[in-house]
């Protein structure tokens, strides 16, 4: 912070680029004689510009603006067509690991907004993931019996489920909201605690919606004419069955997460939100409602999460109280701090790294040392993956505090010292 | 009549052991601004320190070690990591003792594995009479060791210097460290006398008639933040309503499982949580809470 401080004039200073004689070129491509090392690092990171957006091109770019966009569309396209292509390449393992890392990206974007652009620390994300899940299970699903239990499910068209499913969550977010609206940061964290232990308690109790212990089957989605089940379909002489099918409508879905989110984010309600976070009495009196932002942003938080409960249990095909845990929780923040808190992209990069991490592990476990098998004695891959990411929190607040991302303007965050 | 006074009883023991972890938990966050969501894993270090030691060197001194190991938890968390993020944003910390709390309680729960340690209490399964109401000496126990050790903590507080430097530090900082408070020594101690506390609730949390230490024990603890939430999280008071509230509730719940079947089962473990949501409804700042008197 304080090689920050002494790199960066305050906000009210002038901009260091861009006044300077060397103002047309970034220092970052241009390390002329004037523009020293730790310059580079801190004027990267300097927060927007008080002219906004003419000096951050000209701080970015020494190409013209066009040029750049042009790249940066090039390289899209490019991992879009990577993306769009790997059901044809890629084994059943992996696209499902895949489809894991998506569903939880849209989640942990969920989350970002509410943890990392607002400050609001929720506990309660796995419940809302189960929410989505088993609201999709129960309205989708037909009765019967399953596992003992005698089962309830309305049989409604599957798109429709797994769009009432997440406007469900979006509701049960809307319930909390008393108290998502009123709690500030960490406070809202433990009482988001409860919503987890509630969670579970429903989803082992309440068995002729969950089906108990044992979870319920999941019902297929079917969309347009084409169900996503097991069902083989040849495409290019490569059988598609339900991953490869769906990993489509999960990359359709988590672009369309992805862009809102954005623009949300970038639009006057982001604005709202990162006051909030920053200085949550300063934005209330500059006119924001903080309370209904906050509430808010927790009913839109828990959509997301909806929605990737929906998703996780098409991928799952079984959807089982267990795995919404405390732990899921635990994972979604881990998600987030170790992509980078109040970014979309940060969210989507530290969901792909959490979640793939333990099947990379399981993978090459016998080519790793100190990993080994499960159940054999020794650290399980699951375990090794979670000592991984919990020492990524810890270090990565402290050595990137803009998270694998790196997109986010470094921490504006602490207060000003008061005068004693 | 008799089983509601045995559950009030219970309750109230178990709530003392409740309010020692609570009060660990809220000495860290006035002393340090931080909300410490590791702390559960304090209390399974020193548990899992007393039930390894206790059949080669004896109950009390494996106790005594088990105390010590989860004050020295405590205070290296503290030196190692929360000591490098001092003025970080307050959620951001939060999550730094999550990251903290998910590499000890992986830790400890791959070397406890499935196993339930017991941790050779001297009191077993033996119980009192006292008149129509039959009381396991365990929660008599607790019940001692909590009030004598919730009274210590108090009068420390008050009355020594170090007790007259933590609130000084927690009233104010800035000024404190001008009138030559250490502030870095200030939050080591909150967090050491927090892991030793959390050691303590450790063993009331695991003897009969829990069968013992196992990995469902961090949840237990886990009571205890709704216990510091209701009381009000800046107010060691607050604490000990908290954690008594959040003991009876659990063991009304529980005693009288039976009439609230139409609830479901394990309606005694989520009875703290409902509390507490209720509880924030009607005063968001918890019961004892300050309503953090705004300044622009």
């Amino acid at each position: 912070m304080s090689e920050h401080e002494t790199a960066v004039p305050g906000p009210q200073g002038a901009p260091t680029g861009p006044a300077g004689p060397t103002a047309p070129t970034t220092p970052a491509a241009a390390p002329g004689p004037e523009a020293p090392a730790g310059h580079t690092t801190a004027s990267g990171r300097v927060p927007a510009q008080p002219d906004g957006g003419r000096s951050r091109t000209a701080v970015r770019g020494l190409r013209p603006p066009a040029a750049r966009y042009r790249l940066r569309y090039a390289l899209w396209a490019a991992g879009g067509v990577v993306l769009l292509a790997l059901p044809f390449y890629l084994d059943r393992f992996w696209l499902q690991a895949g489809l894991f890392a998506i569903a939880a990206g849209i989640g942990a974007i969920g989350l970002n907004l509410l943890t990392g652009s607002t400050g609001q620390l929720s506990m309660g994300h796995a419940f809302f993931l189960a929410v989505g899940a088993y609201g999709y299970c129960v309205l989708a699903g037909e009765g019967g019996r399953s596992g003992g239990h005698q089962l309830v499910g309305l049989g409604l068209p599957s798109w429709l489920a797994a769009v009432l499913a997440v406007a469900l969550a979006g509701a049960a977010g809307g319930l909390f909201s008393p108290i998502a609206g009123r709690l500030r940061g960490a406070y809202l964290g433990i009482a988001t605690l409860a919503l987890i232990f509630i969670g579970q308690h429903v989803l082992f109790n309440a068995t002729a919606l969950t089906g108990g212990f044992n979870g319920r089957p999941v019902e297929p989605l079917s969309l347009l004419g084409i169900t996503f089940d097991d069902t083989e379909t040849v495409i290019a002489a490569v059988p598609f069955q339900s991953a490869e099918k769906l990993w489509y409508v999960a990359l359709a879905a988590l672009l369309a997460c992805a862009l809102f989110a954005r623009g949300v984010l970038r639009g006057r309600p982001g604005r709202a939100l990162n006051a909030i976070r920053d200085h949550n009495i300063a934005a209330g009196v500059m006119g924001v409602p903080v309370a209904r932002y906050r509430a808010a942003v927790f009913v839109l938080s828990s959509m997301y999460a909806g929605l990737a409960g929906v998703l996780l249990a098409l991928v799952f095909q079984r959807t089982v109280p267990d795995y919404f845990g405390m732990v899921l929780s635990l994972e979604y923040l881990a998600m987030i701090v170790i992509g980078g808190l109040g970014t979309v992209a940060g969210a989507v990069v530290g969901a792909a790294f959490v979640s793939l991490l333990p099947q990379l592990l399981t993978r090459y476990s016998d080519a790793l040392p100190l990993v080994s098998a499960p159940g054999s004695g020794g650290v399980s891959p699951g375990e090794a993956s979670r000592y991984l990411y919990g020492a990524a929190v810890v270090a990565v607040v402290l050595f990137l505090p803009g998270g694998l991302a790196r997109l986010r303007p470094s921490q504006p965050a602490r207060p000003p010292k008061e005068p004693v | 009549m008799t089983t509601f006074l045995e559950l009030l009883l219970g309750g109230l023991s178990m709530g003392s052991v409740y309010a020692l972890i609570a009060l660990g938990f809220v000495v860290i966050f006035k002393a340090t601004e931080v909300v410490n969501f590791a702390h559960a894993s304090l209390l399974l270090a020193g548990g899992w320190v007393t039930a390894v030691l206790h059949d080669d060197i004896g109950f009390w001194p494996a106790l005594a070690v088990g105390i010590a190991s989860a004050a020295a938890v405590g205070a290296s968390v503290e030196f190692l990591v929360m000591r490098r993020y001092r003025g970080q944003d307050q959620s951001v910390l939060a999550i730094v003792t999550i990251g903290v709390d998910i590499l000890i309680t992986t830790d400890l729960t791959r070397r406890i594995g499935t196993d339930v340690l017991a941790l050779g209490d001297p009191w077993g399964d033996a119980v009192v009479h006292l008149g129509p109401v039959t009381l396991p000496q365990t929660r008599i126990a607790a019940l001692v060791s909590a009030t004598v050790l919730i009274g210590a903590f108090l009068l420390v507080f008050r009355y020594t210097s170090w007790g007259v430097a933590m609130r000084a530090a927690a009233e104010k900082p800035e000024t404190a460290a001008l009138m030559g408070v250490r502030l870095g020594r200030v939050s080591l101690a909150a967090w050491a006398v927090a892991g030793a506390l959390a050691a303590v609730a450790a063993l009331f949390l695991t003897v009969f008639p829990t069968p013992g230490l196992e990995r469902a024990t961090s949840l237990a603890a886990l009571k205890a933040f709704p216990a510091a939430i209701l009381g009000g999280l800046d107010s060691t008071t607050g604490a000990l309503a908290g954690g008594l509230i959040v003991g009876v509730t659990e063991a009304m719940a529980t005693g009288y499982q039976s009439q609230l079947a139409f609830l479901g089962r394990g309606i005694g473990d989520l009875a703290p949580y409902l509390v507490m949501v209720a509880v924030l409804l009607l005063r968001p700042a918890g019961l004892f809470g300050t309503k953090e008197p705004a300044r622009v």
